[in-house]
């Protein structure tokens, strides 16, 4: 099997969050960048579990500049056989899904996984707008999947609880929790990283969108802390002045 | 020229998610003075509700779908039906599923995850894991948006809507829903819905002590929700699990018992309206997230909520 899986990088999620260029760029200073917690923990490592089940390779695709190289020496040392990146810099989801889908018509993938949502843009529209342009069946937020043949068994996040679906691959998947664990990379896999192939390629596409401005959410005023031995104010708190009940 | 909500039925009536967008179409329509349009998709009756959202049409498919290729040539026929540039759906599984790839179908730009009605032509949504927002502009005509859930909520006071039958060729479906387990057997609102959410983490001690969450939930009509570390040892299930990596939420009460706050979890539960923080640690970081609190023990503390609750209703 020949599966292919979207790596973003993203800010640590206990980055401080601030803006430059009079709210137009993220202030990147002093941010450790991680993989995207989706893409690691849930597509990547379901990606490199059905590798070892099934044979074949995983194939990692990020679209970025250079600085993106860590992230993916990072999904190479979890597991990954290969690393595409695309250089270029993406405005949104479109350009990023037009690069992504161009590398993947041009090899034979049976499995692209992506993770469900990015933590810093929480688009979620990357996965599908990939299904689209190659014109493969999608599972948005799969928390299960297993593959016989050529027929995958997944489960998705729906209203109210979970479906069971069947298709047939090739197939784009987002993955939500469940999916798999994460894994830790050990020492052989972090030394076998730094060798295997991380080709780039150049790539172009235009974006339909465009961040106008970042602002950051007014600060919570203080909490109004209520005696533990008063809980019934607490009640009355929330029904006549938060109006929440 | 029309606004198009593309809204999604669960036992033949519109989803909350679905509702939302409806209503968000409708805002949006009158706005630009145009007519907003919903497209259903299987069995539904007379026009589902969704008059009273505002919606003026409702475009009737009478198949219930499940394929996100067929959902999306069925949007795209509908769409060029009614002359609509803007096509709104909810950002649930339709939102994540549908919208980008009819965006790509009409070659639109997608803005996932809006708060807001656009406004001098960019549109808001949070970003960061709520941590900021961004104002998003589209370069092109057509535009498709998805709606945070619980962000813009429900309209109502609108007048019925016209249904009229649609037909549309949709192609052969490749996603085959072969079952479906329900989340809660209890009938609890599933949580991305929900307005009001019960939430305990490791403070409880043990899943035997849930009890006293779930009787505080029951007495508020609330889902109960757990953090992490409780769902990865097992004493509640992962779809129970709010926080970075697993659900976001924004209900418009969050109650959370013996959680300590950390951003991960935060990052899932910050957008919720108003915040109840009980701990026995008052140096507890979600403290400074809340809008109120309780220094205490939830062992002691819930259950006088919960006599409170009741009390209040009596």
């Amino acid at each position: 099997m020949k599966i292919l899986v979207c790596i973003s990088q993203a800010p640590d999620t206990t980055s401080r969050i601030a803006f430059t260029n009079e709210g137009k760029t993220f202030d990147s200073t002093g941010v450790q960048y991680i993989v995207n917690p989706y893409d690691e923990w849930y597509a990547l490592v379901r990606g490199i579990e059905l590798k070892e089940a099934h044979g074949g390779t995983v194939t990692t695709i990020t679209v970025g500049g250079a600085v993106c190289d860590p992230v993916i020496r990072k999904a190479l040392a979890i597991g990954a056989d290969d690393a595409i990146r695309v250089d270029a810099e993406p405005t949104d989801a479109m350009q990023t899904a037009q690069l992504i889908a161009s590398v993947a018509k041009s090899q034979a993938f049976d499995l692209i996984l992506c993770g469900k949502e990015t933590i810093d843009h929480n688009g979620s529209m990357v996965p599908a707008m990939v299904a689209e342009l190659l014109d493969w069946p999608f599972i948005a937020l799969a928390t299960h999947l297993e593959v016989e043949g050529n027929t995958a068994s997944l489960k998705r996040e729906s209203a109210g609880g979970t479906e069971h679906v069947k298709v047939n691959l090739p197939l784009v998947l987002s993955a939500s929790k469940g999916l798999a664990e994460q894994r830790i990379p050990n020492m052989r896999g972090i030394m076998s990283a730094r060798s295997k192939p991380l080709n780039i390629e150049p790539g172009e596409a235009a974006a339909l969108s465009s961040v106008r401005q970042f602002s950051l959410p007014p600060e919570k005023g203080a909490c109004k802390i209520i005696p533990a031995d008063q809980a019934e104010e607490l009640i009355r708190l929330l029904r006549e002045e938060a109006k929440a009940i | 020229m029309s606004v198009l909500a593309i809204v999604s039925l669960k036992n033949g009536q519109p989803t909350k998610g679905g509702l939302e967008a409806a209503s968000y179409a409708a805002a949006f329509a009158k706005a630009q003075g145009q007519d907003a349009v919903a497209l259903v998709a299987g069995a539904m009756t007379s026009d589902g509700g969704l008059g009273a959202t505002g919606i003026d049409r409702v475009l009737h498919f009478s198949t219930e779908l499940s394929d996100s290729s067929q959902w999306t040539r069925l949007a795209e026929a509908a769409s060029k039906e009614c002359g609509a540039s803007t096509v709104v759906l909810s950002h649930d599984h339709t939102g994540r599923a549908i919208g980008p790839r009819l965006a790509v179908r009409l070659q639109a730009g997608m803005v996932s995850g809006v708060t807001e009605l656009p406004r001098d032509g960019a549109v808001r949504k949070n970003v960061f894991s709520g941590k900021a927002m961004a104002d998003v502009e589209v370069s092109t005509n057509a535009v498709v948006y998805s709606v945070t859930p619980n962000a813009f909520g429900v309209r109502e006071g609108g007048s019925e809507a016209e249904a009229s039958p649609f037909a549309a060729e949709v192609g052969e479906a490749r996603e085959h829903v072969t079952g479906f387990d329900l989340a809660s057997a209890d009938g609890q609102t599933p949580l991305p819905e929900a307005d009001l959410v019960v939430s305990a983490g490791r403070g409880l001690k043990g899943p035997e002590n849930w009890g006293i969450v779930e009787d505080l939930a029951n007495a508020l009509g609330a889902t109960t929700a757990c953090s992490r570390p409780v769902s990865d040892i097992g004493w509640r299930p992962h779809h129970e699990h709010v926080g970075q990596t697993g659900i976001t939420i924004r209900p418009n009460l969050y109650i959370a018992a013996g959680i300590s706050g950390a951003i991960q979890h935060l990052a899932g539960v910050n957008q919720s309206k108003v915040i109840v923080v009980i701990n026995t640690d008052p140096e507890a970081p979600f403290f400074k997230a809340a809008d109120y609190g309780i220094v205490g023990d939830a062992f002691e503390v819930l259950p006088k909520l919960t006599a409170a609750v009741k009390a209040l209703d009596a």
